[in-house]
């Protein structure tokens, strides 16, 4: 039972690592929340299964489709809503509004365009499962967990491996800087938010095929706990974000389970402000030093 | 615009008197009930805006669980009225206490945090508060919501009529106005205001930061408190589903959008998004959408606000100087 409970807790929670990913990479490099990455993954599971039962009928296509489609969402929010922002040098809570705004869109427009009510979602990757001494794993769960792993790998060596990378260290801590060293700042920032928006997208797909529903406001909820995994994690360090997705997720799954399934996001919230109480910077943050 | 602004600089007292009177002629002008019940729900959320703009404008912390104390005030409101018959004084002093405790219960743990930690803790302290309206069902009735909830009485008369009710809803807003004005221009104002632009400056002049940080948590609570109870007596309904998250974050853009730190901002923000919506009822489901276009536009193009960069009393002070010079100039001749 428990060991059930904590591998259905780890598949939820690694969908949540790879959208808390996106909150990461975003603040690491713009030091700003962004709102909208709730958003973008309702619409990604969305767009993906609009693409599947009106265009394509051929879903790993319409899934590649809806996931260059998010990203290039993901860019239009950078590049329409808040790279002028940047230039005029505001506040950065103007950009978090901004982004709460563009979320507010998001869902609207998917709510015009699909309907608010819930709707079926395909499983394309369900192939039947396994059980492993009381234990059982479907194959959805393990396709999940490989993805999730995979991604999240590949995401952490193109940061902290590659020259791109360097370059999102770079602008975090100067954009000036950067901009004088030749980095093109803007397209950084773009790609930022073209791979924060597709692993969201992806993301939301498996969620809808694990579920096998979407629905509208799933965004919403789920932008609220991915966010909440990111500070778990430590707001900005990669590997704290994919950590604080699982936890979030076992958490929420094993309070569901053992406590009480009413209370299921009250349980995780409590947990993230009790550890944020004692550990101000997160389980990884670095510990913010105040120069005066 | 600086035109404008310097007429108002200029006459504010006026200004004031005036629009006084056209807000007390108004509902004798405006007679039906849903204009009269857009302009309530105005004023009430002028409260919240107001009292968010304390925490958010003056104080810089980026709160985003004010629907829970406008929540805690409602449920507070209304279990008081409907379990044990208090009359509307009793409700209100008691919203106000309760989530004043609550703000004094979320003040105190997240001072150390600073920025985005505090709102993550804040908006995790929205959802709790929720969940556990949500799921207290002895207390709250859970997704049923209260239903019933008794009119505005003070001192035995009961307030029913729309026009009663939005004369109290304007002295909340005049009480909320003059507390945050008074507040504002006092030295705990100046002392806010310092911690706001740099918390290690202000306590190295001996300001006490957790004192302050404390008191107004405290204060903004006991207001939004304040505007559930009056809320929850007014719709006489109230459910879970009313003060979520969602809705922090719609407060929170209300009292950006007029414009931090500034109580004109806070006041005509709240107006003008709540009138807003309600003129493109014909464009019902298109609402949402436009509503999150605006507030994008609107951060494009003036990112501070309405009013967020007009200090009304700098202006005042730069005219009585340039006024101050000219008379100079004259009595030199």
């Amino acid at each position: 039972m428990f060991l059930q409970q904590l591998i259905n807790g780890i598949t939820i929670g690694s969908t949540y690592a790879l959208v808390a990913i996106g909150y990461s990479m975003v603040f690491g490099v713009l030091e700003l929340i962004n709102f909208a990455n709730g958003a973008v993954y309702m619409l990604g599971g969305y767009l993906t299964l609009m693409l599947y039962t009106g265009l394509v009928g051929n879903f790993g296509l319409s899934f590649a489709l809806g996931i260059l489609l998010t990203g290039a969402i993901g860019y239009c929010i950078d590049r329409f809503g808040l790279r002028r922002l940047r230039a005029k040098k505001v506040p950065k809570i103007t950009g978090l509004i901004t982004t709460l705004g563009i979320s507010t869109i998001i869902e609207n427009a998917v709510r015009i365009f699909f309907g608010s009510e819930t709707k079926p979602y395909p499983n394309r990757i369900d192939f039947g499962q396994i059980t492993l001494g009381g234990v059982t794993i479907s194959s959805s769960q393990m396709i999940i967990l490989l993805v999730s792993v995979f991604l999240m790998t590949i995401t952490s060596l193109m940061v902290y491996r590659t020259k791109m990378g360097k370059a999102m260290l770079a602008i975090s801590q100067s954009q000036e800087a950067s901009l004088l060293m030749g980095i093109n700042v803007n397209a950084i920032i773009s790609l930022t938010f073209i791979i924060s928006s597709a692993l969201a997208a992806i993301a939301g797909t498996m969620v809808g095929m694990y579920y096998q529903n979407i629905d509208a406001s799933m965004g919403f909820s789920v932008g609220m706990k991915t966010l909440a995994s990111a500070v778990l994690g430590g707001v900005g360090v990669l590997p704290g974000a994919m950590v604080g997705g699982v936890l979030m997720g076992v958490f929420e799954t094993l309070g569901a389970s053992y406590i009480s399934s009413g209370y299921r996001d009250a349980i995780s919230f409590a947990i993230l402000i009790i550890v944020i109480l004692f550990k101000p910077s997160g389980l990884f943050g670095r510990k913010q030093i105040t120069k005066v | 615009m600086n035109k404008i602004f310097e007429f108002c600089a200029r006459n504010t007292w006026k200004l004031l008197g005036t629009l006084l009177v056209l807000l007390a002629v108004f509902p004798f002008v405006f007679t039906s009930s849903y204009i009269l019940r857009i302009a309530i729900t105005v004023l009430m959320f002028i409260v919240l805006s107001l009292s968010l703009n304390l925490l958010i404008g003056y104080l810089g912390q980026m709160s985003m669980g004010h629907a829970a104390f406008w929540g805690i005030g409602a449920y507070t409101a209304a279990i008081l009225s409907t379990k044990l018959n208090v009359s509307s004084l009793g409700t209100f002093l008691a919203a106000m206490l309760v989530a004043g405790v609550f703000g004094l219960l979320l003040g105190l743990p997240v001072l150390k945090l600073k920025g985005y930690y505090l709102t993550v803790v804040t908006l995790g302290f929205c959802e709790i508060i929720r969940l556990v309206e949500l799921n207290w069902m002895d207390l709250t009735r859970g997704s049923l919501g209260i239903a019933g909830i008794p009119p505005l009485n003070f001192f035995g008369k009961a307030f029913k009529s729309s026009r009663s009710v939005y004369f109290i809803a304007l002295l909340l807003v005049i009480f909320t106005v003059y507390l945050v004005h008074s507040i504002i221009n006092s030295r705990i104002g100046l002392a806010i205001m310092a911690i706001r632009d740099d918390d290690v400056a202000a306590a190295s002049i001996g300001i006490h930061v957790f004192v302050y940080k404390v008191m107004v948590f405290i204060i903004a609570g006991m207001l939004a408190g304040l505007a559930g109870a009056f809320y929850a007596h007014y719709i006489s309904f109230i459910d879970p589903s009313g003060f979520t998250t969602g809705q922090s974050m719609e407060l929170v853009i209300l009292a950006i959008f007029g414009g931090l730190g500034s109580i004109p901002g806070a006041i005509l923000g709240a107006t003008i998004l709540t009138v807003l919506p309600e003129t493109m009822r014909a464009l019902m489901e298109y609402r949402g959408m436009i509503y999150g276009i605006i507030i994008v536009v609107m951060m494009l193009v003036k990112p501070d606000g309405l009013l967020g960069r007009v200090n009304f009393k700098y202006i005042r002070q730069r005219l009585s100087a340039e006024k101050a010079k000219k008379q100079e100039g004259k009595s030199h001749e």
